[in-house]
């Protein structure tokens, strides 16, 4: 009987695939199908442990083609079939079986990408990439080792579809020179170091069940996920709950994304910086820094120091914080300080009803000692936190020129830490497009004697005499 | 103070790093470890190892190698003036648990930043030292991102791209002032020039290898950068433009942004609420925009609302589409790519079946409908052989009618 009184009598066919991804076999019977001219109903294709009772009429030898005709197959449709022969939709060879049929007379069918058939093909070849890559992502190895101490890994893996013998080289190529296995419920490859060796289906019994670098794993990932910004849909398109079982780091989600706003929360409120609006009149800035306790400061038994002088001066004089004296009175430089430094300013001719007054940081630091309270320095932390106040102050006077009495005023005004003998004498451009001098600050000269008194003292006075000159400048 | 166990460094470190969001592995040299003494492969595409809740991938160890810093950076958890706990991890330490999580595949390699400690350069020997250790001790063939500190000695940084894939240099803020005032021992200048020095060595090493087979690669993934969102007044208008001129001068792969986020014990001249995380994904789709779909950055910036930073409520794309609608409707059995890749809801996959399909078919509204998520999207910008928008292109309610029925309530709002 010739292969064309086949397909005349109606004999369907039957072709069992003797591995569930045997994409030669395959090809070699769908080409000798397609050249005897057998039509895609005519033939059921039964992968292995598959149910091929319904098409158990169904001729198990195939027709011999008469002649070598030419079938054709386009790039697109083999690198798709290669793919989709791993898909554990039993119907996959005779969706394909169907296409190469179709392609026959299209050979440009696989462009056609609003093809209902092409689109399904598409999907299956799409979720099997995607079911290797997750594979690629997700095996976990765990260590153990044999009675002579080499170290064997093991991992315990569900793929969706056949794909463990396809992947078998990636894993291969990465860890060449470790010992390892990979068991799963579709077959298990196992490497030594130099050959690939296949066996058949496992349990997850059969995989060593913990290892202790998974805390180390575990540790880091619960540190690398940063609380304030929870988004719980993008994690699970990327990595459906399917997988989680199998990952060590996935039992800690539940806790981080529970633990998550209470956590964001507490970093808003450590930091406790969450200031309203900046006041706009002076009048409200002194209100407001006698309730601030955005640091430790504000809680010692003080008083909020407000800065003092013309709302539109020209030149505003910044210090760093109040004294014992200036404490008791609530104002700015009225101690021994402020008294040096009225003097400074009356040589070198600046009015200082003229100018505004005021510090860096808003309450005076101290330590109790006896019944004395002795200066503290405020820390760098302290002047960030003050410098939402000072900033408001400058926004509303304005100040032509800015002049930072000692390295805290200074660090106030630029964010950083500057050493005075570097900067002063020189203005800096600040982001407003006022200017900052920077000198030291008086209560300096009040500790130092002798030569070092004189010279600092007369640094001092050319910082302020340099000052004036500017200022006349500015005024013109 | 007692001694740090391995755990609480890996904790103090890892925390330490969240807030860098580059973890890309992906665009480097193919390699494997067939033939070597370790282990690792680099195969074109990056693995994401894993998911955190934050939605974003964990594909590298990224630490830093220590979180001490001489740095005062107001956004940074790690400046000098924070409370924040310390620790430091030797290079070898670094090297031997990155070498643990690899062999069981958690990861694909190393992303290793660090503080600055002593001076930039001391700190950048041992980045190198580290990466050395991995590379040659270990014949190590996977991944590795190095943070190159701008400041250190530029023969530093060359060593660092012969060990690395990727290197990169934050530029941390969009605008100069933002950089004086936020970050003040950085210099933006120091960190052009730096990017400036890693162009050039890329290129070189590239025309090296042209000619001789064995030239030592250079950072074969390129240079990337990232920039903070949100922790200035920069607008979305400033920030595209310095994205497109780092991608013009310095041939980045990628520009990275960072919505600002709270940190623990953070400065006062910071704003101190949820990091505004819509605000950075629209600056993503811009930054697509530009890089697939032929969008000049003026463009993008056409999008811009009157405060100059894009609309939240719709993507750039509708919102550019919005302002340019006598570019439309776009007739899908005829229009050029570029013509297609400008209408709001067609990606370039779709763009590119569209063009394949067209060529047996005459494309119907029910086709494109296959060929994208929405068609209701779509719609309003194109023609079809059985469709034409007529009016509703012009409409003036257009944009509520495509933008999201209902704003979608924040998960945490206040």
């Amino acid at each position: 009987m010739t292969a064309l009184q086949h397909v005349k009598l109606g004999t369907y066919y039957v072709v069992h695939m003797p591995e569930p991804d045997d994409f030669a076999f395959w090809r070699e019977r769908a080409r000798q199908l397609v050249q005897c001219d057998v039509p895609p109903d005519r033939v059921a294709w039964v992968e292995p442990g598959g149910n091929g009772s319904l098409f158990s009429h169904g001729d198990k030898r195939l027709p011999v083609p008469e002649d070598d005709k030419i079938i054709r197959a386009s790039k697109r449709f083999l690198s798709i079939a290669k793919n989709v022969c791993h898909h554990s939709d039993p119907e996959r060879f005779s969706l394909l079986y169907a296409m190469l049929w179709r392609l026959q007379s299209n050979p440009r069918l696989m462009e056609d990408k609003a093809d209902s058939q092409v689109r399904r093909l598409e999907d299956m070849d799409k979720s099997v990439r995607r079911d290797a890559h997750k594979m690629h992502a997700f095996v976990r190895f765990r260590m153990v080792e044999d009675d002579e101490g080499n170290e064997h890994y093991v991992a315990w893996f569900e793929p969706d579809h056949h794909i463990v013998r396809r992947e078998a080289g990636f894993f291969v190529r990465r860890f060449a020179n470790m010992h390892w296995s990979i068991l799963t419920p579709r077959g298990c490859i196992h490497w030594d170091g130099e050959t690939l060796r296949e066996s058949g289906p496992a349990q997850k019994s059969d995989a060593p069940q913990g290892d202790p670098a998974e805390d180390l794993w575990r540790k880091y990932y619960a540190s690398i996920f940063n609380p304030a910004r929870l988004k719980i849909g993008a994690m699970l398109k990327e990595m459906p709950r399917k997988y989680w079982k199998n990952m060590p780091e996935a039992a800690l989600i539940p806790e981080l994304v529970a633990g998550a706003q209470r956590r964001e929360s507490e970093m808003v409120d450590a930091g406790a910086l969450e200031f309203e609006d900046r006041p706009e009149t002076l009048a409200a800035i002194d209100k407001a820094i006698h309730a601030c306790r955005k640091c430790p400061i504000g809680n010692l038994d003080n008083q909020a120091v407000m800065g003092e002088g013309p709302d539109d001066a020209a030149l505003m004089i910044v210090g760093e914080q109040p004294g014992d004296q200036e404490d008791q009175a609530g104002k700015p430089f009225v101690g021994p300080a402020g008294q040096v430094l009225d003097a400074a300013l009356e040589q070198a001719g600046i009015e200082r009803r003229e100018t505004y007054v005021t510090n860096a940081v808003k309450h005076f630091k101290y330590v109790q000692r006896g019944k004395r309270r002795l200066h503290q320095s405020p820390t760098a932390k302290e002047i960030d936190v003050c410098r939402w106040w000072h900033e408001a102050e400058r926004a509303i006077v304005k100040p032509k020129v800015v002049l930072a009495l000692g390295a805290s005023a200074a660090r106030a005004m630029l964010g950083k830490t500057v050493s005075i003998s570097k900067v002063r004498g020189e203005p800096l451009a600040l982001d407003d497009g006022s200017e900052l001098w920077v000198t030291a600050h008086p209560s300096y000269l009040l500790r130092l004697d002798g030569d070092a008194k004189a010279e600092q003292e007369r640094l001092f006075a050319a910082d302020l005499a340099a000052l004036k000159d500017r200022l006349a400048q500015l005024a013109q | 103070m007692t001694a740090l166990d391995t755990m609480q460094k890996l904790e103090i470190l890892a925390d330490a790093a969240k807030y860098d969001a580059s973890c890309a592995s992906s665009g480097t040299a193919k390699r494997n470890s067939t033939g070597g003494k370790g282990v690792g492969s680099t195969e074109g595409m990056g693995i994401c190892h894993a998911y955190a809740p934050d939605g974003r991938c964990i594909s590298l160890l990224k630490i830093l190698l220590t979180n001490h810093c001489i740095f005062d950076c107001h956004y940074c958890i790690n400046r000098k003036s924070s409370n924040v706990r310390r620790a430091r991890f030797t290079p070898r330490e670094v090297a031997d648990l990155t070498l643990t999580f690899y062999r069981r595949n958690y990861i694909e390699g190393l992303f290793l930043s660090s503080g600055i400690i002593k001076s930039s350069n001391h700190t950048m020997e041992l980045l190198v030292e580290t990466a050395r250790i991995l590379r040659e001790e270990h014949d190590f063939r996977g991944y590795i991102h190095l943070k190159t500190i701008p400041e250190a000695d530029p023969e530093l940084a060359h060593q660092a791209g012969l060990y690395a894939d990727r290197v990169s240099i934050n530029v941390e803020l969009p605008t100069d002032s933002g950089l004086t005032r936020l970050a003040p021992d950085k210099n933006s200048r120091q960190i052009e020039g730096a990017m400036g020095g890693m162009k050039m060595a890329i290129r070189q090493s590239k025309d090296e290898r042209k000619r001789f087979k064995h030239a030592p690669r250079f950072a074969p993934g390129g240079q990337s950068t990232q920039m903070i969102v949100g922790a200035d007044a920069a607008t979305d208008s400033d920030i595209v433009g310095k994205a497109s001129r780092l991608y013009g001068n310095f041939k980045l792969r990628r520009v990275y942004y960072s919505a600002f986020s709270p940190i623990p014990d953070a400065s006062a001249v910071l704003p101190l609420k949820r990091p505004p995380l819509m605000r950075e994904h629209r600056l993503y789709q811009s930054d697509w925009l530009m890089r697939f779909y032929g969008f000049a950055p003026q463009e993008v910036m056409q999008a811009t609302e009157a405060d100059g930073n894009l609309p939240l409520d719709i993507d750039p794309k509708l919102a550019w589409a919005l302002k340019f609608r006598d570019r439309f409707p776009v007739d899908v059995n005829r229009a050029s790519r570029e013509d297609l890749l400008r209408v709001p809801g067609l990606g370039t996959r779709a763009v590119g079946q569209i063009l394949a399909s067209r060529r047996h078919r005459t494309l119907r509204l029910d086709d494109v409908g296959k060929l994208t998520v929405s068609v209701a999207k779509v719609r309003p910008f194109i023609c079809t052989a059985d469709w034409r928008p007529t009016l509703l292109t012009d409409r003036a309610d257009l944009r509520s009618l495509l933008a999201p029925k209902q704003e979608q309530l924040e998960l945490f709002a206040a």
